[in-house]
């Protein structure tokens, strides 16, 4: 039976209809209707420090529980400032609803106080989105949104909702279903692609498996290991991906990309199959597109049609949820391998070769200073393979990726299309909220760190109790070792003087949480067991490391992946090898 | 490089097109012409659309218009295999007797119709192919073009009995 409400009461009874049970905001002007109702919801609403970090935290949420996370602010600056992180979430697929007020429907186009075309300005950065003006439209569009977030490719839907329209009276009602008559479903692979994919795979000598966020998106890990372990080739993990796949497997060899080993970027140069599983050919990961694989025929496999051939020719495209596309794989392989099997001993000879001539390692500071690899590497050995960690984005973003083994999925959380700085503090803060039972620990630069630490306050008071691996180098890390290899060593603007100003245990301890400094290796693991052993605040750990350590190994922008670096001035010695 | 041209069908809301535009604009796709209007069916418009592209990246243009929510489908009208028409109004100068003798002439070949005439300008207006378009123009060119307004080119496929 429909029941008289106001528009805001509708919005709200809409979220719990399709069981947000979390959200993440700052009320204002325009969507102040809709915190009334939130006052009496049984959703819990958490107030944070600043729109982004609201944004952010629905991410972190929605990346470790795999459901749609949800933000929401007012109008005009509440809404820009969750621009960022709404580009962040569509740009990794993260499926998230950003809720906004807006000003009074007679007032939208006359530059009235606190106006901004919201819609129009995400409608390049979001899957969909919506500008509500009568209050009988918001559950359809609530419903709406959320089934688009979540489903197919996920991503960011914004509905953006006129303050009159809130304060409207109306029937509430909730649609019978959801009429979207351009949207279509392609989670259901061809079983033609299958045979093709399965025949190619057959065939192949040199495979590689190439594994995409995608596979997490999807919850296909165990799909995943089945299929590694039947084809028996090697698995790559992208900067998505890592965790889809245990680190610690022995078909595992590493990330591919930029700051991928070495084994991973070769044997996705050498191969002549790639397996792509859930990726999308991003240029981090192929380098100099023109070299990438040059060998390789390519099976791509994706929910998203628009992928295909998007940057890479797909010689057999099998568009379809991954998950559902590696079952039937499995049994089409099977049938297929009862026939013959090729052969991979002489690629894992290669690959094998790659993998422990050039493992992922790091120099000592010669100055008895702290590596900050070293501080990355204990903390991964010292916690247990269910911890979750964030990071922000830079040099300790790639050193996290590198030196940390992941185990399980969703245990990796980090901005890789956007490269968003001062995602970690707040994505840790809503993956504290969506698995508050597990360890989570942001591992966050000081340039990131200052960006958006003031969610710490927000953690404090709502008992969010996360752990944050402050990599102190006191500079923008990564742009600093840019300069140092590209820019003749100068230093223009990278100099952040953070082991001066501000010191960050005291600021730590100021917003409400325990604030710990490192300075010597040999401080390390007690001063990481003194943060694991406090469970009721969060707490800072401000390490300070050694500035000039550097990231291998590296392939620079726009190069070709053959010319991969493991240190300044050093590539590999390929012909010490049988290549 | 070649012309194609997109028949897509969309949802008649607000923003629709603007979503259209933004993405075209975003993915760095050219549009050469793009016309909107009412269909048959008052909840659904077409909006058609002439994009110069090289055949894998028209297939990219066509699933990145497939992602957009608001639009129900796209199809691609070959010239082969459709009607294609665009509108004119041309606006030329008349500098003399002789000159108006030609251009009536012009028109009469091509069915053109006279909308507006004065002492110094005839205005033009031309429904048809957009290659014969094209020629009327090349041909009014020396003439002298004092202002042109022209459509973008809608069309339709062709069915043929079975």
């Amino acid at each position: 039976m429909a029941e008289e409400m106001t528009g805001a009461q509708s919005l709200i009874r809409s979220l719990e209809h399709v069981g947000v049970d979390v959200m993440f905001g700052i009320p204002g002007g325009a969507i102040l209707p809709a915190y009334d109702p939130i006052y009496d919801s049984k959703i819990r609403h958490i107030l944070v420090r600043h729109e982004q970090g609201a944004g952010h935290a629905a991410t972190g949420y929605a990346q470790v529980t795999g459901r749609v996370g949800t933000c929401i602010a007012t109008s005009g600056p509440g809404a820009t400032n969750l621009v960022t992180p709404i580009a962040d979430a569509q740009m990794d697929s993260v499926p998230m609803v950003a809720i906004t007020g807006q000003v009074p429907s007679s007032s939208i186009g006359t530059d009235a106080f606190q106006e901004a075309d919201i819609r129009g300005i995400t409608m390049p950065i979001t899957k969909h989105n919506y500008l509500v003006t009568r209050a009988i439209d918001i559950p359809r569009a609530v419903a709406q949104a959320y089934h688009i977030a979540a489903s197919g490719r996920p991503g960011t839907v914004l509905v953006d909702v006129a303050k009159d329209a809130l304060q409207e009276k109306v029937q509430f009602q909730w649609p019978k279903e959801i009429d979207l008559p351009g949207y279509r479903d392609h989670s259901q692979p061809v079983s033609q692609a299958i045979k093709d994919a399965a025949a190619l795979i057959a065939q192949s000598v040199r495979p590689v498996l190439y594994v995409g966020g995608g596979v997490i998106k999807a919850n296909g890990s165990k799909e995943l290991l089945a299929l590694a372990e039947l084809i028996g080739a090697p698995v790559v993990t992208t900067l998505m991906a890592r965790g889809a796949f245990p680190d610690s497997h022995q078909l595992h060899v590493g990330m591919p990309g930029m700051h991928g080993t070495v084994a991973a970027v070769t044997s996705l140069q050498k191969a002549d199959l790639l397996i792509t599983l859930g990726a999308r050919f991003d240029d981090r990961v192929t380098g100099k597109l023109s070299t990438f694989a040059p060998n390789a025929k390519v099976i791509h496999a994706d929910i998203d049609p628009a992928e295909i051939g998007k940057n890479r020719h797909a010689d057999v495209p099998v568009v379809g949820d991954v998950r559902l596309t590696m079952a039937q794989l499995l049994p089409a392989l099977k049938a297929e391998f009862a026939k013959s099997q090729p052969d991979l001993t002489a690629w894992w000879k290669q690959v094998d070769g790659w993998r422990t001539t050039y493992p992922v390692g790091y120099d000592m500071p010669n100055d008895g200073s702290l590596s900050p690899q070293y501080v990355i590497e204990r903390l991964g050995k010292i916690s247990d393979p269910d911890t979750i960690y964030t990071a922000g984005v830079g040099q300790h973003q790639m050193w996290a990726s590198q030196f940390i083994s992941y185990e399980k999925p969703r245990t990796w959380l980090n901005s890789g299309g956007l490269g968003t700085m001062g995602y970690a503090v707040p994505a840790a803060m809503g993956a504290k909220v969506g698995a508050p039972d597990t360890t989570v620990w942001a591992i966050d630069g000081d340039g990131c760190f200052q960006m958006t630490n003031q969610e710490l306050v927000t953690c404090a008071i709502n008992n969010i109790p996360i752990k944050v691996a402050l990599i102190n180098n006191e500079s923008l890390g990564m742009v600093r070792q840019w300069q140092t290899l590209f820019y003749n060593q100068r230093y223009s603007n990278t100099d952040l003087h953070s082991k001066r100003v501000p010191d960050f245990a005291k600021l730590a301890d100021a917003m409400g949480c325990v604030g710990l400094r490192c300075e010597r290796p040999e401080d390390v693991d007690k001063t990481i067991e003194a943060a694991m052993a406090i469970n009721d605040q969060p707490v800072v750990v401000d390490f300070n490391v050694f500035r000039d350590a550097m990231v291998w190994p590296m392939v620079a922008a726009g190069t070709s992946n053959d010319d991969i670096m493991i240190a300044r001035e050093l590539a590999p010695d390929w012909d010490s090898q049988e290549l | 490089m070649k012309t194609h041209i997109l028949s897509v069908l969309v949802e008649n809301q607000a923003g629709v097109l603007a979503r259209v535009s933004s993405l075209f604009s975003r993915r760095g796709y050219n549009i050469e012409a793009l016309s909107v209007g009412p269909t048959e069916n008052p909840e659904i418009s077409r909006i058609t659309i002439a994009v110069n592209v090289e055949g894998h990246a028209l297939d990219q243009v066509i699933q990145q218009l497939d992602k957009l929510v608001n639009v129900i489908d796209i199809i691609e009208l070959p010239a082969s295999s459709s009607h294609q028409v665009e509108l004119i109004l041309v606006r030329v100068e008349v500098g003399s007797a002789a000159n108006l003798e030609q251009i009536h002439a012009l028109l009469k070949k091509y069915g053109a119709d006279v909308v507006e005439t004065t002492s110094s300008s005839i205005t033009i207006q031309q429904t048809a192919h957009p290659s014969d378009i094209e020629a009327l123009l090349r041909e009014l060119t020396p003439f002298g073009i004092l202002e042109l307004t022209q459509s973008g080119v809608v069309a339709m496929g062709r069915r043929i009995d079975a």
